[in-house]
């Protein structure tokens, strides 16, 4: 049996009456793609902002690599190597693509201290950059402004600054929101290289994309997990088509 | 290529203005402008020191005037129990003060970065209009305090005798005085121009755009931001030192909220994040209220539309519009 990376226990969160998380209990082994799939207002953002920290839960516990995390703040988790994109792209938008990925090289290389040398001429940076943005393929568009790349360039972006951190484990919500077709298949292509090498969850709404990428599907309906296996089980788990697929035959 | 020239140009020529001042008015026999021009290139160094938290880190303090007060009130409680000769009754040792420019100004800039350092601890848990108030009622509350201090002369503050001396500079003397305000206005931008393009200096910049996701990067923000507000309110300070040495004179004044808006509008009207550009906005600034307020008490009136203006055209400020450098944050 494989060690599990990240363990979500009994999380509860709620909003006043609304239980938004209501008893969420999770694992993540090492290498797996693991998407978190729900209609909407599941509940599946909240999620997320539990695991990175953004938000804190009124129960539960959440453990990665063993260690409980549950109080850490969010640039703590992302120090030990949990990594996060957000649905609504967040990158530095007067900075150019490679000084955005720079920044997340710059975090894992620690030095933030030095006052006095010129960064942006500093190879350590901006070269390991430089590599991601190749992978993720806007290595073209290093050097144009991030505010002025096409919304599905900005995605691709946040994903190298994800990937740029090296983390263990990268928490991607809904890295196709607002993607066009040829978009987000550009996306399955740049994420589809990363299985076995980086732990990842998939929080996502377009099926195909779960379905081609994930190895094992997490399926929460109003707060709770109602049902986690393989893609194959999944789409012919009657209760997850009742709820979520809208398929009652 | 073009703009960096362009930039070049302007930088030297205000840099040459600066250096030939005193040769000039004195040959002009306007000696009286040296004077000023020590008030604008000291009230520059406070606003270069803003435009780093304001401009470069995203932090709109509205009470940078309480690090103007406390670095002039170090030089000029220092003064005082050299002129009374007492001891300084809160703290150890008997020590009755100094007027050494070295032991005053220095005295100055690490008082002032120890209140930097306690303020913005505190103000820095808030974000956005609440930092804005908090810092604006950390002054006003030092505003107060030195008000009612009637040991130091309390509203009406204390009168030096005479400047801080460094041993072989006269500091009464005008133009030398000059030139040593510019001197520490010149090391003061380049440090700080060092510190923006430094990558402590691209934390703040990221912290500017989104320290949400420098946080998700795994940046603890908080801790970048407070070092930045010392090293700001450690240059406040010794742009305190030296006002309390231009004017022979420390009061409350300088940490009322509205000297903090005129070193804010210095910044904006010169041109935020650009380092360079308070300086033109001080220079600005200043000139225009010494030149206005000779016609009418009512200046501001005349400088509203001006800086409403500025604000809606020319987001780079004055150094914008010279350099053509309209520019990105960041």
């Amino acid at each position: 049996m494989v060690e599990s990376i990240l363990t979500v226990q009994n999380l509860v969160k709620s909003f006043g009456a609304l239980r938004a998380s209501d008893g969420i209990s999770l694992d993540v082994l090492p290498g797996e793609i693991h998407a978190l799939i729900g209609p909407n207002g599941a509940g599946k953002t909240t999620a997320v902002n539990q695991l990175s920290g953004e938000m804190q839960p009124d129960e539960g516990r959440i453990l990665f690599e063993g260690q409980d995390i549950t109080a850490f703040p969010v640039d703590k988790r992302a120090r030990l190597g949990l990594a996060r994109s957000y649905q609504i792209t967040s990158i530095f938008p007067n900075f150019t693509a490679l000084e955005n990925v720079a920044m997340a090289v710059q975090s894992t290389q620690g030095h933030n201290f030095r006052f006095w040398e010129n960064a942006k001429s500093d190879l350590s940076r901006t070269e390991p950059a430089l590599e991601v943005l190749n992978r993720v393929g806007l290595s073209d568009l290093a050097n144009t402004i991030a505010g002025g790349l096409a919304h599905g360039q900005q995605r691709q972006l946040e994903l190298a600054m994800g990937l740029a951190t090296r983390p263990k484990m990268l928490l991607l919500d809904e890295p196709m929101a607002g993607m066009g077709v040829e978009e987000s298949r550009r996306m399955t292509d740049i994420l589809l290289p990363l299985k076995g090498d980086l732990t990842i969850l998939l929080v996502e709404h377009d099926m195909d994309v779960v379905f081609a990428l994930a190895d094992r599907i997490t399926v929460l309906v109003l707060g709770k997990p109602i049902a986690t296996d393989t893609p194959q089980n999944i789409r012919n788990n009657e209760h997850v088509r009742a709820a979520y697929l809208g398929d009652t035959s | 290529m073009d703009k960096f020239n362009r930039k070049s140009i302007v930088l030297l020529v205000g840099l040459a203005l600066l250096l030939a001042l005193p040769p000039i008015t004195i040959a002009m026999e306007e000696a009286y402008f040296i004077s000023l021009f020590s008030r604008i290139m000291i009230y520059a160094l406070a606003a270069v020191s803003l435009d780093l938290i304001l401009g470069y880190a995203g932090m709109a303090s509205l009470g940078h005037g309480a690090f103007l007060g406390v670095g002039a009130y170090a030089v000029g409680i220092l003064a005082f129990h050299v002129t009374e000769e007492t001891a300084i009754p809160f703290l150890p040792g008997g020590w009755a003060g100094s007027i050494n420019a070295v032991i005053s100004w220095g005295s100055a800039i690490v008082v002032s970065s120890l209140f930097a350092l306690v303020i913005g601890a505190l103000s820095l848990r808030t974000s956005g209009v609440y930092f804005i108030m908090i810092t604006l009622a950390f002054a006003q509350m030092l505003f107060f305090f030195f008000v009612s201090l009637t040991t130091y002369g309390g509203e009406d503050g204390i009168n030096l005798d005479q400047r801080s001396q460094i041993p072989g500079l006269d500091l009464a003397d005008d133009a030398s005085f000059y030139y040593v305000c510019l001197a520490l206005l010149l090391a003061f931008v380049y440090i700080c121009y060092r510190i923006v393009n430094s990558r402590f200096g691209m934390v703040m910049r990221g912290c500017k755009q989104n320290e949400t996701r420098m946080r998700a990067l795994g940046y603890s923000t908080y801790r970048y931001k407070l070092i930045c507000f010392v090293i700001a309110g450690a240059g406040a300070g010794l742009a305190g030192a030296l006002i309390a040495n231009q004017s022979e004179f420390v009061g409350p004044g300088l940490m009322h909220w509205t000297r903090s808006g005129e070193v804010m509008i210095m910044v904006i009207l010169g041109g935020m994040g650009t380092i360079f550009g308070p300086i033109f906005g001080a220079v600005a600034l200043l000139l225009m209220e010494e030149v206005l307020a000779a016609y009418t008490e009512h200046w501001m009136i005349i400088l509203g539309p001006v800086l409403i203006f500025v604000v809606l055209f020319a987001r780079r400020g004055i150094y914008g519009f010279l350099t053509g450098d309209g520019g990105r944050d960041g």
